[in-house]
């Protein structure tokens, strides 16, 4: 059991999770609510990850952010460390194949808010900013839940963007997932079927507690 | 001191100025699309047309002139949408303390509380919208609008999704919550009986154009063309011409393709000239029933089909002097009965004069001889 890769998931989901909830929300409300053209462009920009191979978005990433990029030497300039096979990089890799994990389900679940209600929310005298935490968040949670979950169990679970982006390095960028594909190189299988079985358990776990919270939520409760 | 709303736009089409009275209920009746609902959403700051102004008070909330467009925030209105449209996630009180947040946190329940008081809903407090009825949603969503204190009241079709017996008894409770509140209400319905119950000022629209506009009674008495006597369901809407206008007995003498008929005194359209003239269908009667008067018109008639509905029956009925036209009447089961009515049979009709109403003819000759239909 590599406990530091398990220690490095775990920390890669929930930098993940804290910076692209609050992204995921804003673009998935702007997504929801806002008419202009090209939509549909923006929407298959966002979608690409979910179609790309996992190889070629990490080839594109790292060509961004490795020392002939701008932004690779702009972060050097400021850091004194490359973005590319850091612990940073991964972070912003992950948020970006990520993207479409964390925003389609709240996007869909503002949607599918009554436009009434939100208008109702306006007439009330309700700010934009009131309006999405006292009516659109309280009735997109189950999306937002969902959103998490899915998240947190694909970070956990990548592979391909995280090797060409990341490498492999102990402690720094190497995950649960290049672990148990080490283990299994070397034939260690002991090792890399514990930590299958741990990912598998966390996995499990995390989505079926979330299915439970989800229809206890005072959000579900319009559709009794 | 009135609610002036001018409108102009292209989808939907909409044309026209409307002037609310401040403290009154007005009506703003018009069959499906006809920008009810629109003018609506205007009013409270959801829409905002090619050009136009909203008005209130002094205020100016909307002026696609100068530029002016407030938020429905700063506009002193309460809506009631057509679906109430209350947070499921949240109680009835919490409801309608989320009109409240800009009140201190401590002064919002005992607010929310007595606007649940007022519009009678009070004791259900704490149970969230689908474990309401229709009617008590209803006025949860009447709670919600009035606890702003606003001074412009917007009901968008507000009984359309309640019982008929619920209905009657929120027709009671929003006008002693008018009597109270004395606020400008804005009412907009189809349904003119509900419109006739419960404003003092009706506006008639249709295709986004005024159609008519006055107090209730005015407008519901004297429609002013033809247009308006169909949206006010007169049923029969013909064109005559005025034979002669007897001043002193306040009647003017009309032909109808060779049936003289008297009617009230208007002499705004002059002998020889054209005139619309209508007649409710409850005012078309059997000519020998009881109660007939020397002077009432009468005009035979054969019977073409008959339709009973519940407790009335309604025919259709063929002129003899004018057959493509036809006559719409309704009669109760029972004289129905009585008379032995049935189709294909002949039946002489008269109508009061008193009931007649006649009215400038409309320039695309609309109503042209051609019945309503």
């Amino acid at each position: 059991m590599e406990w530091d890769a398990i220690r490095l998931s775990l920390s890669l989901a929930g930098w993940t999770l804290a910076i692209l909830m609050p992204l995921g929300v804003v673009l998935g409300r702007w997504l929801a609510t806002a008419r202009f053209a090209g939509r549909h462009w923006a929407e298959g920009l966002l979608a690409l990850p979910l179609v790309l191979p996992p190889t070629v978005l990490g080839y594109y990433l790292l060509v961004a952010m490795g020392g002939a990029s701008s932004v690779g030497r702009w972060f050097q300039a400021a850091t004194g460390t490359t973005l590319a096979f850091s612990f940073p990089g991964l972070v912003v890799a992950s948020l970006l194949f990520n993207l479409p994990f964390a925003v389609q389900p709240i996007q869909r679940a503002i949607e599918a808010i009554d436009p009434d209600v939100r208008e109702a929310a306006v007439c009330c005298g309700m700010t934009s900013w009131q309006t999405l935490l006292r009516v659109e968040l309280p009735l997109a949670w189950p999306g937002i839940l969902s959103a998490a979950v899915l998240t947190f169990a694909h970070t956990l679970g990548e592979f391909g963007v995280v090797l060409m982006v990341g490498g492999n390095i102990p402690g720094e960028t190497r995950t649960v997932a290049l672990a148990i594909y080490d283990r299994a190189q070397s034939f260690d299988a002991g090792a890399a079927g514990s930590m299958s079985l741990l990912l598998l358990v966390v996995s499990f776990v995390t989505i079926a507690v979330s299915y439970g919270l989800g229809s206890r939520l005072p959000g579900t409760r319009r559709r009794r | 001191m009135s609610l002036r709303v001018e409108v102009r736009h292209d989808r939907p089409s909409l044309d026209m100025r409307l002037e609310l009275p401040e403290g009154a209920i007005t009506s703003v009746v018009g069959p499906s699309g006809s920008g009810k609902t629109s003018t609506l959403r205007l009013v409270a700051g959801l829409w905002t047309p090619a050009a136009g102004l909203v008005a209130f008070g002094g205020e100016t909330w909307f002026a696609s002139a100068s530029g002016v467009n407030l938020p429905p925030r700063a506009r002193s209105i309460g809506v009631v949408p057509q679906r109430y449209a209350l947070f499921p996630h949240l109680t009835a009180c919490e409801n309608v303390e989320a009109s409240l947040l800009h009140l201190p946190r401590a002064g919002r329940t005992p607010r929310a509380k007595a606007a649940l008081a007022r519009a009678h809903v009070s004791g259900l407090d704490g149970r969230y919208p689908h474990e309401l009825s229709g009617g008590q949603q209803q006025r949860v969503a009447v709670a919600r609008a009035i606890a702003r204190e606003p001074r412009v009241l917007l009901l968008d079709e507000p009984f359309s999704s309640v019982d008929r017996s619920t209905r009657k008894h929120l027709y009671g409770e929003l006008k002693l919550l008018h009597a109270e509140l004395g606020c400008t209400v804005m009412l907009v319905t189809h349904d003119l009986d509900e419109a006739a119950l419960l404003s003092s000022h009706l506006c008639l629209i249709r295709r986004g154009r005024l159609v008519q506009a006055g107090s209730t009674q005015d407008v519901l008495a004297r429609p002013a063309s033809a247009e308006a006597a169909r949206l006010l369901d007169y049923g029969n809407v013909f064109r005559a011409s005025v034979v002669s206008h007897d001043r002193a007995r306040r009647l003017s003498l009309l032909d109808w393709n060779g049936v003289r008929l008297v009617a009230p005194l208007d002499d705004r359209v002059g002998p020889g000239q054209p005139v619309d003239w209508a007649v409710s269908h409850a005012e078309v009667r059997p000519a020998d029933a009881a109660g007939q008067r020397p002077g009432d018109n009468i005009v035979p008639a054969t019977v073409r089909d008959i339709v009973t509905l519940g407790d009335d029956v309604h025919l259709r009925l063929a002129p003899d002097h004018l057959p493509a036209l036809t006559l719409h009447m309704k009669v109760s089961r029972h004289v129905a009965h009585h008379r032995h009515l049935s189709a294909a049979s002949p039946l002489r009709v008269r109508l009061t004069p008193s009931a007649l109403v006649t009215m400038a003819p409309s320039e695309d000759g609309d109503a042209g001889g051609r019945p309503h239909e």
